[in-house]
């Protein structure tokens, strides 16, 4: 009896998430040079609060991360892209 | 030898500008730059654009980009003139390096191609 209770079937089986790793767009496309000009390219790389996100979350590589960094906050001072407030989704 | 370096400059002009008084103010900074035997290798008007946060209580503002070889001696003369110019809401000088210049050749076809933003009427 005891065997089975701790042995429970699903109905249906639990969405195991599989671990799709990330990998730097940057380097997989080849890309160089960040534009610092065009707002919906950097707006992926920015929550919809217009924070920065973090590598764990996009994971790009720490040499265009600090690129990205420095485009989106090229575009903030000019205006491209807001300092805070929401992004429209 | 002066070292000339290839050098990206944007700068946003207050809206209250009509449209040949804010070619006009473009026009002096191209004559700025000739007059330090600066080529201009690529220009950008994008025309009136809503900025994403109020600068000086404006909310749109004319964008001009661009883009030249200059030699070094050019961006102190260039930032003086841009903060004396009261028209200037917002400016910035930035140096290419080879891998800018080759994206923003590829830009330049694309922007070419496709026709810039049509200018709102203002």
């Amino acid at each position: 009896m005891a065997a089975e209770a701790n042995e429970v079937r699903y109905l249906t089986p639990p969405p195991i998430e599989v671990k799709k790793n990330k990998y730097c767009r940057f380097r997989k496309y080849g890309i160089k040079y960040i534009d610092y000009k065009n707002p919906d390219f950097l707006k992926n790389f920015v929550n919809d609060q217009g924070k920065l996100l973090p590598v764990r979350i996009t994971g790009t590589s720490s040499k265009y991360q600090r690129k990205v960094a420095q485009a989106v906050k090229r575009a903030r001072h000019m205006a491209l892209l807001p300092f805070v407030g929401d992004l429209l989704k | 030898m002066t070292i000339t370096k290839s050098y990206e400059t944007i700068f946003i002009l207050t809206p209250v500008l009509s449209e040949e008084q804010a070619k006009e103010a473009v026009d002096n900074y191209r004559k700025l730059i000739k007059e330090h035997e600066g080529k201009i290798t690529n220009e950008e008007h994008w025309g009136l654009r809503k900025l994403a946060y109020p600068i000086q209580k404006k909310s749109t503002g004319f964008y001009h980009v661009l883009q030249f070889n200059a030699p070094t001696t050019i961006v102190k003369e260039l930032e003086i003139a841009y903060q004396r110019d009261e028209r200037i809401l917002r400016y910035l000088t930035v140096t290419l390096d080879k891998h800018a210049l080759a994206y923003l050749e590829k830009r330049k076809e694309r922007f070419g191609k496709k026709e810039p933003k049509k200018e709102t009427a203002i």
